[in-house]
Order: C-alpha cells, then structure tokens, then sequence
C-alpha cells in the first residue's frame, strides 16, 4: 500500500547557500527503519525533478530517528542572489512530506498504518 | 563556582520580537541573556551605515533595551551576552555605557568588549599572502569580487567572551561572533571547562544551536501537532539550564505559551544541517549523531551523551560584496480561471520585456496560491482557485534594465487579462543585492581582542 510521509514523519528545512536542507524525523521511532529504506537520497532528487538542479545527500541520525538530506543548487542561487518566494527553502520541508512510500501489508500491519 | 546555570535566549535575528528579551528578564529567574543580532549580510548593512555615519553600524535596538532591562539585570547580576556590536563594537559599547551612566549605574557594572573579527582593512595584504579566501560553496578566489567587497568579518568563538565574562563584564558585546559561542561561553567561565574539553564544548555549542533561533524550538515554526501547540501569541523563548557535567535542559518560563518537547527540539536540531557528524565551530566540532533527548516533565527536555572532537585550524569569515540589482513586481488574478489569466499576463510582459531588447542575468516567473513553493509537486493548479499573484522577479549586474522592468508591472493592469488588482504598493523598488561569500581563514591570522570597561 502507498503512505505519505505526512503519515510517518515530521520536517523542517533551512538553506546554506544554493542548498536546501531538510531534517525528516520520524513521528515514532519504530518507523524511522522504513525511511531509511524508502526515502533514498535517489529517490528524494526524483522527487525533487525540475527544483533540486544539483546532486542530493543523506545523513543517518538513528539516535534521533532523522534523515538529513541537502539538495544542491535548488534556490535559485541562494540568499539575496535568489529570486525565489521561498529564497531560504523554509517549505521544502512539506515539499518532502508529499512523497508516497511503498509498504507491505504485512509491515503496514505491525506498524498499525492499516486503518 | 555554580554547579547549573540558566542561559536565555532573547532574539532569534535581528527583527525578532522587540518584548522577547524583557520576557525573559522579568518572566523569572535567569543567569545569562543572549542576544543574536547578526545574520549574514546584516555586517554589510551596518558597514554602510557606518560610512555614512562614524557613530553608527551597530545593531541600535540593543541601546534602547539595554535603557528597560539593565537596572534590573544589574540588580539580579544577570549577565548580557550580545553580538549587537556589528562593525563598530565601540561605538555600541560606548552608546551602552552612556545609557548606563544616564540611568545611574556608574560604578556599578563593566562592558566587555570583543573585536578582532573586523579584517576588511586586511584584505589585500592576506591576498598578498596567498591566503585566497576561497568560496567555501564555489570554490572561487575572493579575486574574483575583490572590488566589490563591503564587509568581510572572522567568526570569533566563545574564548574572548569567557575571557571579558572572567573579567568581571556585566554585559558583553561582541562584533562577529558565532551565535553558539554566546552560549557556550557563560558554560566555559562558570565551570571552568578545558580549551580541549571537547565533549563538554559540543554540548555547550549543540545547547547554542538549539536556543539561537530563539521560539523555533520552543513552539514556533513548529509542524509537530502544531493546530495544538498553546498560546503561540504569548510565546516563552527558550532557556538552556546548563549543567558542570555538560548536561543541560531546555525549556521556558512558567506561565509562557508555546511547547518545548522532545519533537520540538528534533527539529530545531536538523535546522540549517549539514553533515552531523561534523558541525563545526571555532570551539569544536560537535557530533550531532550522539544526542540524546528524553522528557524531563512539562515543556523540559534533557539533552546528554554529547561527543565532540578538536576543533579545527581555521576560522569562517562571513565577506559581503555588492553584487547587481534586483527587482519583483506583483498583480493578483481573481477567480475564474485565475492562473489562466496569470500565466497569460506574464506571456504579455515578457513579450514586451524582449521588445525592449532588456538584458537580465535571470528572469523568474512564480504563481503564488497555485505552486510557488512546492513547484511541480503541487500539481496542474484548479481553474477554481479564488485567486493567484503572478510574481516576476529580475536580476542584473546593470540597474538600468532593472529600472526599467519596475515600469512594465502596472501597465499590465489595463492592458492585459482582467479581474487583477494588488498594486496598491507603486511600482516595485529595485534593490541592491548584497551576496554572502563565506570562506576559511587560518586561525593564526586572527587574534581576538577584549577590553573592559567601567561605566
């Protein structure tokens, strides 16, 4: 079954230059195994096609069941250079969060997001 | 020496909310208030300020705050740590030490101050020296800008500020300081903490990270059930409660809205990451990867495990030069067919813009309402919307073509689709761009300087 990741997960996002950071962390800790299997940095710079120009990283914090993903060149140059609404990538937090997933029943099942 | 201390923070930036720094003066008790006036391209706004006026380039709300709080600060000996000098930390000191004498204080209290972070006067010799200021994010040599360069500041650390706190500062000011190093420092002068002590420098720096954007960890900006967070109107700011052993708790003031919890100070921990393993600063660098957050009862949590290593051989500067104009002009479309119409009136002026032969470095279309900030993810926008404003913003070295781009926006009100309004504002204003060059310097070529003053 497809879930959002507004279903699993909180964020919050910031700029350094031309890059937009964004923390996801896991509204229960049983469900940060799943992102780190499902929300790849691959599949998050497909998910950003036509915003995130530049190469996409990732960083594992298991010990605050958070992702950390820098999407390069991705504000329209950064800072005062850029001409963008959200110049210092504030919404790409929510952006993420609209990202489906794939899980199996059955690990849907234990993780109770079958209802 | 105190075995816990309570560390304030009052201001996330420069703007923040005026009152928030007397909250936290008089919402309880309290042994340090920080104030982190500086953004990045603030100094190149103050370093103008200061050429126009030898008395000026500081942050001058700090003055009128310190006139309503010192006196009690001074009588509860609650500290002030603030990066409010910007280019002219004497000038601040100065204007805070006359407030202080005018209010009757003299005698009472001293003034740190700390410069040595200004090397705007040194850029040619350091490039004479091959010391090439690098971009950090591009690569290129700081050469490439020289003509152009406003300000260009080191960040100092927290050593200079526990040295003017271990002087007997009541109040410091600091030009370009690293918003961590105002947290950290009051840790370092009330423990006693080693210059290599690095796991207690992380925890110290990470409880900086936490409380520099003041309310983003206390409840602001916060997506964590937010519809349920209380009273965001009578936001608490944030107050580490720092402890020898290098454990600390964050909350606020009783009787304060907002929430700090465990998910609140998640996010406000990935704010502005890079790599975790490795955040760092003039102290140390601090492992993000070893904290451990647990509930510690209502709006406190306790924050332990820290680990941190040596600190590195360089320092960042913060350089900022002028680099062209810039200008965005919008009009709002009303229903129906709102982003029709707004994509249709942008064809008009961007047909008319090249008729003009107008050269731009970038020029960019957005539809606020339809998919301004999440772009394609949003979707093919409804044609029910009730309205969208069409934004297009230009950029170029030359302010002439940006000039002229400000006189086709209003136009399009009677010449192009209907159902727009939203000009109220005139035409829009072209703007100096001001960019951020960040870049590393040997620590060897900076040397902090602290002087204390009585009132």
């Amino acid at each position: 079954m497809k879930i959002q990741l507004t279903k699993l997960a909180h964020a919050r996002s910031g700029d350094k230059g031309d890059t937009a950071n964004i923390g996801l962390i896991a509204l229960r800790d049983d469900f940060y195994p799943l992102l780190v299997r499902k929300v790849t940095a691959a599949r998050v710079k497909e998910h950003f096609k036509g915003i995130c120009k530049g190469e996409v990283e990732r960083f594992e914090l298991p010990n605050l069941s958070a992702l950390n993903f820098l999407l390069h060149e991705s504000l329209g140059g950064g800072g005062t250079l850029s001409l963008m609404t959200d110049a210092q990538g504030k919404t790409f937090s929510t952006a993420l969060l609209r990202m489906e997933i794939e899980v199996d029943e059955e690990e849907a099942k234990r993780l109770r997001l079958d209802h | 020496m105190k075995d816990s201390i309570r560390i304030a923070a009052g201001q996330g930036f420069w703007g923040d909310l005026p009152d928030a720094p007397v909250r936290q003066v008089e919402g309880g008790p309290i042994d340090y208030l920080m104030l982190d006036y500086l953004a990045e391209v603030t100094m190149s706004i103050m370093q103008k300020q200061k050429a126009r006026d030898r008395a000026a380039g500081y942050a001058r709300d700090f003055v009128p705050l310190m006139k309503q709080i010192l006196p009690a600060c001074v009588e509860r000996d609650i500290k002030v740590i603030a990066n409010a000098g910007g280019v002219n930390v004497d000038g601040c000191a100065g204007a805070v030490r006359e407030t202080a004498r005018n209010l009757g204080l003299q005698g009472k209290l001293k003034i740190g101050i700390v410069t040595g972070d200004d090397i705007l006067n040194r850029i040619d010799d350091l490039l004479g020296r091959e010391i090439e200021l690098r971009n950090m994010d591009t690569d290129e040599p700081l050469v490439t800008v020289r003509n152009r360069i406003q300000s260009a500041n080191a960040y100092l650390g927290a050593q200079p500020i526990v040295e003017a706190l271990d002087g007997g500062s009541q109040i410091v000011i600091t030009g370009r300081a690293t918003d961590t190093g105002l947290t950290l420092a009051p840790m370092i002068h009330e423990f006693g903490w080693a210059a290599d002590d690095w796991d207690k420098l992380a925890a110290g720096t990470i409880a900086g990270h936490i409380i520099e954007c003041g309310a983003q960890c206390s409840g602001g900006n916060c997506q964590y059930e937010w519809k349920t967070i209380p009273d965001l109107a009578n936001v608490g700011f944030p107050i580490a409660e720092a402890s020898s052993d290098g454990i600390f708790v964050i909350t606020k003031h009783e009787a304060t809205g907002g929430r700090v919890n465990v998910p609140s100070i998640k996010e406000q921990l990935v704010y502005e990451m890079g790599d975790p393993r490795q955040y760092i600063t003039p102290d140390c660098i601090a492992d993000f990867t070893t904290i451990q957050l647990a509930d510690d009862g209502a709006d406190r949590v306790r924050v332990f495990g820290i680990k941190g290593r040596a600190a590195t051989d360089s320092l960042k500067v913060s350089i900022s030069y002028s680099a062209g104009y810039k200008a965005v002009g919008t009009l709002v479309y009303a229903w129906p067919d709102a982003y029709e119409k707004a994509k249709a009136a942008d064809g008009i002026l961007r047909a008319r813009l090249d008729r003009l032969s107008l050269q731009f470095d970038q020029i960019m279309t957005e539809y606020v309402g339809a998919n301004a900030t999440h772009g394609p993810l949003a979707g093919e926008p409804s044609s029910d919307l009730a309205e969208v404003q069409l934004r297009v913003g230009v950029r170029g070295s030359d302010r002439t073509p940006i000039e002229r781009f400000t006189k086709e926006i209003a136009p399009l009100i009677l010449t192009g689709p209907p159902a727009v309004t939203g000009f109220a504002g005139g035409r829009p204003k072209v703007e100096e761009i001001v960019a951020y060059w960040p870049a590393l310097i040997p620590k060897s070529e900076i040397t902090p300087h602290v002087e204390i003053m009585e009132v």
